[in-house]
């Protein structure tokens, strides 16, 4: 055994051994050893949220966030479990029905992680009722729109202007059923310091941030999520080249 | 064959995109008319399901009071109902009304908007056309629905699949690739 080796704590996901660095999180180890735990609010590269909690795990038997919760030596740690497949699936649902999501004309479909979590779950059809809610479209912005019909609250746009960007073009207003992303300037993101290059006008896993005039440029088929699921690249081993 | 198990189709507030695509099956149309016999349909124009039926298939939402007569009719007739299409399961394009008031609509396409031309000044009262509902329901939110298929339209792949497995009692498990929400 490597001296690096030893260093390594471990601990197991669905029965199978896992090594891990101290200070890593479930999900970041868990993506390492290619397992791949489904999430939308984490992104590689930002801070971890725990907002969404379509990550939930058991840990030692209690619900926790794969993304906040840090590795321990011995735990254990189910993932790909039925039961944990139908709570993560009504958290999509719960997403797909508080908003307005049409695919069938959105330019992030097949794109887009919701929609593929969505498929990757096999969601038909949400358990709730549709709430149809009024939510508004900001295209102030020349090169960049903001649909807040697809909005699903991830905060990670939030995330990547500020520790990425080193601007602070997004934040929550409002709260509750309320809660919305509002922008730096009173007219809109028009009036923001919020370039098209900026990495926060990339983090949207959702066809709410949206750029201009490059949407529907891949044919359909040849879009990210047509024929592999969500988290394909993790389970082929490939999060540690990233 | 006399006890072919029957299948009936309709239309609510759809664009009949779906139906297009149960066609889209191609030469399986034939072994499919082999399995099954088609009861009320908009393919043979037939207006109300004549005997029971195994399947009932559902385009579109429930925009009007008549939408939901011919859900219920369904309902009441098949043993089974697929909603098929994003139209039947989320309402889908027609459903873009539910975030407006629906008098606001109608004032818009027949009062208000840039090419109206309506001297009347009056919208459409006439008890010959169905009574809009308040906004356009999906419709397992009208009657209670057993199967869903997305997709608009879903792919004649999707749809095939979907009747093979109920005609031969199978479990319905679609393949990555044939649940599509666009
Ligand atoms: S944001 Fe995603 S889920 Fe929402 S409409 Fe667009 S593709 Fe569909
Ligand atoms: S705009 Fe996009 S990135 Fe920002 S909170 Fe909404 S869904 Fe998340
Ligand atoms: S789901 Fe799409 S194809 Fe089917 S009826 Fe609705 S709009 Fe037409």
């Amino acid at each position: 055994m490597s001296a690096q080796d030893a260093a390594k704590l471990s601990f197991t996901i669905d029965g199978k051994e896992v090594k891990a660095e101290p200070g890593q999180t479930i999900l970041q180890a868990a993506a390492l050893a290619g397992i791949y735990i489904p999430h939308l609010c984490a992104m590689k590269g930002l801070s971890p949220w725990g907002s969404c909690r379509v990550c939930t795990v058991l840990v030692n038997g209690k619900p926790q966030a794969a993304c906040t919760m840090p590795v321990a030596e011995g735990m254990i740690v189910e993932n790909d479990t039925a039961e944990l497949k139908d709570l993560r699936s009504s958290i999509v649902e719960m997403l797909f029905v508080e908003g307005n999501h049409f695919c069938m004309f959105c330019e992030k479909s097949g794109n887009c992680e919701l929609q593929a979590m969505g498929y990757r779950l096999g969601m038909l059809q949400p358990r709730h009722d549709y709430m149809f809610p009024t939510r508004q479209v900001d295209a102030s912005h020349p090169d960049v729109m903001l649909d807040h019909n697809r909005c699903i609250l991830c905060a990670r746009c939030i995330r990547a202007s500020k520790e990425l960007d080193g601007k602070n073009v997004f934040q929550f207003i409002h709260r509750g059923a309320h809660k919305r992303i509002g922008v730096d300037a009173a007219g809109g993101a028009g009036g923001t310091n919020l370039a098209v290059t900026d990495k926060a006008a990339e983090a949207c896993p959702v066809g709410c941030i949206v750029k201009k005039r490059v949407g529907f440029a891949v044919p359909i088929g040849q879009r990210l999520y047509d024929t592999k699921p969500i988290g394909s690249h993790i389970e082929a081993g490939r999060a540690a080249k990233e | 064959m006399a006890n072919k198990p029957k299948v009936a189709t309709c239309s609510l507030a759809g664009c009949f995109g779906c139906h297009m695509s149960l066609l889209d099956i191609d030469d399986r149309i034939l072994k499919l008319v082999e399995l099954v016999e088609f009861d009320r349909s908009p393919i043979n124009d037939i207006k109300r399901i004549e005997g029971r039926c195994a399947i009932g298939i559902i385009e579109g939402g429930c925009c009007t009071e008549d939408n939901v007569h011919v859900l219920e009719h369904f309902r009441e007739h098949c043993d089974v109902l697929v909603s098929t299409g994003d139209c039947a399961t989320m309402g889908g394009i027609p459903a873009l009304r539910n975030t407006i008031p629906l008098r606001e609509c109608l004032e818009e396409a027949y009062l208000k908007g840039p090419s109206v031309y309506n001297p009347s000044g009056r919208l459409p009262g006439d008890p010959e056309i169905p009574l809009m509902l308040d906004k356009v329901y999906p419709c397992h939110e009208v009657v209670k629905i057993d199967y869903h298929l997305p997709g608009c339209p879903p792919s004649a792949d999707a749809i095939w699949e979907t009747l093979v497995a109920l005609l031969s009692g199978k479990p319905l498990s679609l393949p990555y690739g044939l649940i599509k929400y666009d």
